[in-house]
């Protein structure tokens, strides 16, 4: 096989050779950064960063679909929830041995030198003629046309291709979701009512979230301006996320987004209103139930395609006569399922963050 | 059209059923595991997941039968062709594996309900069960699956499911939490370099199906990329089988889990990934290949006989009997490794032998420990005593057991044992069998003083002198000596796994001549 270099040789540098040199060395400095902080509300925020820095090379990578998650993902919603973690422990990490670091700088260093030795074999940057650009991906390229018929191949794979990954990814969602509200608390439960009476708990919900609620002081009387400007903001971001939804198909975007936008408006509301506000437009039963839902109509998308005699996830099934249509509607499907598990889950990890606060005062944020 | 298909008979339902086997055995829990959390209550949860997994089962004996035919199961899903989309692959080496672990999730929840009753939180237990269900079915599709990319999926969904589930004996334990974490930040590296070696490979094949990256792999010269690729694939999945040195997770995840989690865990989790790194090292990579060769001989080969010994001599010092048999299990997976670092079909075959034989033997030990814990509240050896009289037929089956994982002949124990042995001698590897005559040594050892502490002292006793008689629920009892029979019954007949073990063992090796 020929090597072909796809760096102009005429100029010198490329100048987006430049530009992912600077956003790399930027995420180097975050990376050492965030390793010698000790203030935990930092880290946190430069976590953040680091992911914008991420998103931003992604983008230079042109790969949209990746950078976008990673900003509505890495920067947003995780940011919120660290943030939420970090209420509910200390601001300042435990200073620790440096014997511990050296023995992670080792192990570090190693993996480092491993990915080092890897390179020198390594097709060149942006080689069509490379493995990956030349076989599956190449017919992915060509094929999703015929096959699929959407302009963004990325949710052609995704969605269909490999539809069956993206359905295990979503379960694993919807695990971390299960994690966190079997730990923490089912319906946000104050710390301490479990424990002190693990038997024959007979309450109901509802009385646990007024109890919660009375803890969480709504901050709304002081923030007018914050209010109105949220009240108009709210709704917006939600058509945005409709936005993301419906436009995956056509350009950067798709459930995992829109369900992460959605929430991110959900929990935008919570910290302008409180707590009991938002329980009581979303209840935490409803938010449960929804990030379980979105699993069943994402699988139970794949069952029905059995029983109609097609294999598991075969959206062609849904209408033999012409594929094209039944690839649509079925990836349709399958992306609500995907916005209704991912919202769920991030309002139940955030609700049971919330459920646990004694008090959240205004300097605290 | 719609109703047309389900409009018709019920036959062409059941068709569908073993036409989709592969898939249904690894969506049905999955899906299951869904609904579980919505079963407000924790009974109902309970029979909805026996009623999963028992389809999980009868799908996968299916399985095994056509496999045991001569056949290798492919499924493609969503119908479309390999490369391009993802693929189900079942053959002899891993229909025996998914029916491992497909009984053991059953055999699990038969014995774990009144344990589960007792340790978790009754609001909480419908999730508990949920979680379980996708638990089991991330593991299961770890077997299933040929597409590289999608055993990571898979391993993920079982990883977090995990870590969730340790983290669950928290009510009986908060060192259960820190157990864990410490299982969710080593897990998470494990699954890491996986994927990195994953990506690896996809850069220089461009494919993700493991026999299309196998057969492109074996058009290509030596190359730096395969080999780091190589690194980090064994290192990831040799975090998640406990290879020595990277177990240091395992021995406080199965000890403070609940009962159902740590037996489930012991009789399955290594096991899966360990069937992974072989059908990493055999049937992707190129066997053969002079850092493959290498790497069986200086890295896995001492460090297998090194977790043999030393984890043994930790087992040995154990006060805790879940930390022991812990330790036991790191042992264990030393000799499936040393099976595996002979590099023949007969170590293969001895190393898979092994591995199911094991599950057996700690999935009993574990089951037993449960109910002495449920029965006396037994956390250390020194608990367990007269537990001969009090719990007689627990404290039975529990022998039995240990029996087979000393090695005794009469149990399943030994078969495998001797095999390991024999494929030993043949490649002239004797330090190897003295690694496994000291490390049985210790077993007897560590064994022994569960032994004498159940028959050989006297029980706790009432205050008119009588011995307190403890009742065992019925359901788990049964549990129990089904597996304590499948040791000694695989002892008189090892055709099955053995059988099974040699096929694919011959698939994988025997095409290189050695």
């Amino acid at each position: 096989m020929e090597m072909s270099f796809p760096v102009d040789m005429n100029l010198p540098i490329n100048l987006f050779t430049i530009l992912d040199m600077i956003l790399l060395s930027m995420l180097v400095v975050v990376a050492i950064a965030i390793v010698r902080l000790n203030n935990l509300f930092s880290v946190v925020m430069l976590f953040g960063v680091y992911s914008l820095l991420a998103a931003t090379w992604f983008v230079s990578l042109d790969a949209v679909d990746v950078a976008f998650t990673e900003a509505a993902v890495g920067a947003g919603i995780s940011t919120v929830l660290m943030l939420g973690a970090m209420l509910l422990t200390s601001r300042r990490a435990l200073p620790t041995t440096p014997l511990r670091h050296w023995t992670a700088l080792l192990v570090v260093t190693a993996t480092g030198v491993a990915l080092f030795y890897a390179t020198y074999d390594m097709p060149m940057f942006g080689d069509a003629n490379s493995p990956a650009n030349s076989y599956v991906g190449l017919e992915y390229m060509t094929r999703t046309i015929t096959d699929i018929s959407v302009p963004n191949v990325v949710t052609a794979v995704l969605a269909s291709y490999r539809g069956f990954d993206t359905f295990g990814e979503v379960v694993v969602v919807l695990t971390a979701g299960f994690g966190v509200m079997l730990i923490l608390g089912i319906d946000g439960t104050k710390p301490g009512s479990e424990n002190s009476e693990p038997a024959g708990k007979k309450e109901k919900p509802a009385k646990n979230s007024s109890v919660a609620s009375e803890a969480i002081k709504s901050p709304s009387n002081h923030h007018v301006v914050l209010g109105v400007i949220a009240k108009m903001l709210i709704p917006l971001i939600v058509v945005y996320a409709l936005y993301v939804h419906f436009h995956g198909d056509y350009g950067p975007g798709g459930g995992f987004q829109a369900g992460v936008i959605f929430a991110s408006a959900v929990i935008l509301y919570s910290l302008i209103f409180g707590m009991a506000e938002t329980r009581r437009a979303l209840p935490p039963a409803l938010v449960r139930f929804c990030s379980i839902l979105g699993v069943l109509i994402y699988g139970g998308l794949g069952l029905v395609t059995i029983i109609m005699g097609g294999k598991f996830l075969d959206y062609n099934m849904l209408d033999t006569h012409d594929t094209i249509h039944a690839q649509h509607v079925g990836i349709l499907i399958i992306e609500l399922g995907v916005l209704v598990t991912v919202a769920g889950v991030m309002l139940s990890i955030y609700y049971g963050f919330a459920g646990r606060y004694r008090d959240l005062k205004d300097q605290n944020w | 059209m719609i109703l047309e298909s389900i409009g018709s008979s019920s036959a062409i339902g059941i068709d569908a059923l073993w036409s989709n086997a592969a898939a249904l055995v690894v969506v049905i829990p999955l899906i299951g595991g869904a609904v579980a959390a919505l079963l407000g209550r924790g009974r109902i949860a309970w029979a909805w997941a026996v009623l999963c997994v028992l389809a999980s089962f009868i799908l996968s004996l299916f399985m095994l039968n056509l496999v045991l035919g001569g056949e290798t199961i492919g499924y493609e899903m969503g119908n479309w062709e390999v490369p391009l989309g993802i693929a189900y692959q079942i053959d002899s080496l891993n229909a025996l594996i998914i029916t491992l672990v497909s009984a053991m999730a059953l055999l699990a929840l038969l014995f774990g309900l009144p344990t589960v009753e007792h340790e978790i939180d009754p609001k909480k237990q419908s999730m508990f069960f949920g979680t379980f269900l996708v638990c089991v079915a991330g593991l299961l599709g770890m077997a299933a699956t040929a597409d590289a990319f999608n055993v990571f999926v898979f391993l993920e969904i079982s990883s977090i499911s995990t870590y969730v589930l340790v983290a669950m004996g928290a009510k009986q334990n908060r060192q259960a939490l820190t157990a864990s974490y410490n299982y969710l930040i080593l897990g998470t590296i494990g699954a890491t370099f996986f994927v990195i070696g994953v990506g690896l490979l996809y850069m220089v094949t461009g494919t993700l199906n493991m026999s299309d990256i196998s057969s492109i792999l074996a058009g290509m010269g030596d190359d730096r990329v395969v080999r780091a690729a190589f690194a980090f694939i064994v290192i990831g999945l040799g975090l998640k089988t406990a290879m020595f040195p990277l177990h240091t997770w395992l021995p406080n995840a199965y000890a403070f889990s609940p009962s159902i989690v740590g037996m489930f865990l012991a009789s399955t989790a290594t096991k899966v990934a360990l069937y992974l790194l072989i059908r990493f090292l055999f049937s992707v990579f190129q066997t053969g290949s002079s850092f493959e060769t290498a790497m069986f001989d200086f890295v896995l080969a001492p460090m297998a006989v090194t977790a043999m010994i030393v984890c043994s001599v930790q087992a040995s010092f154990q006060p805790d009997v879940r930390r022991l048999l812990a330790y036991s299990s790191v042992a264990q997976v030393g000799y499936m490794l040393l099976g595996v670092s002979l590099g023949t079909a007969a170590g293969l075959s001895a190393g898979l032998l092994h591995l199911f034989n094991h599950a057996l033997m700690k999935g009993a030990l574990f089951m037993a420990i449960g109910l002495a814990g449920l029965g006396l509240g037994v956390v250390r050896i020194s608990e367990m005593r007269g537990m001969g009289k009090t719990m007689p037929f627990t404290a039975a089956g529990l022998t039995v057991a240990g029996l087979s994982l000393m090695g005794v002949p009469l149990t399943a124990g030994f078969i495998s044992k001797y095999y390991l042995v024999i494929a030993a001698l043949e490649r002239g590897w004797w330090w190897a069998v003295v690694a496994i005559v000291v490390s049985s040594v210790l077993a007897i050892f560590y064994v022994g003083k569960m032994i004498e502490a159940m028959y050989l002292h006297e029980p706790a006793k009432h205050a008119d002198g009588s011995v307190m008689k403890v009742k065992t629920p019925v359901l788990s009892l049964i549990a129990l000596y089904i597996l304590v029979l499948a040791n000694v019954w695989f002892f008189f007949d090892p055709s099955l796994p053995f059988g099974l073990a040699e096929t694919a063992a011959s698939a994988l090796i025997g095409g290189e001549g050695s």
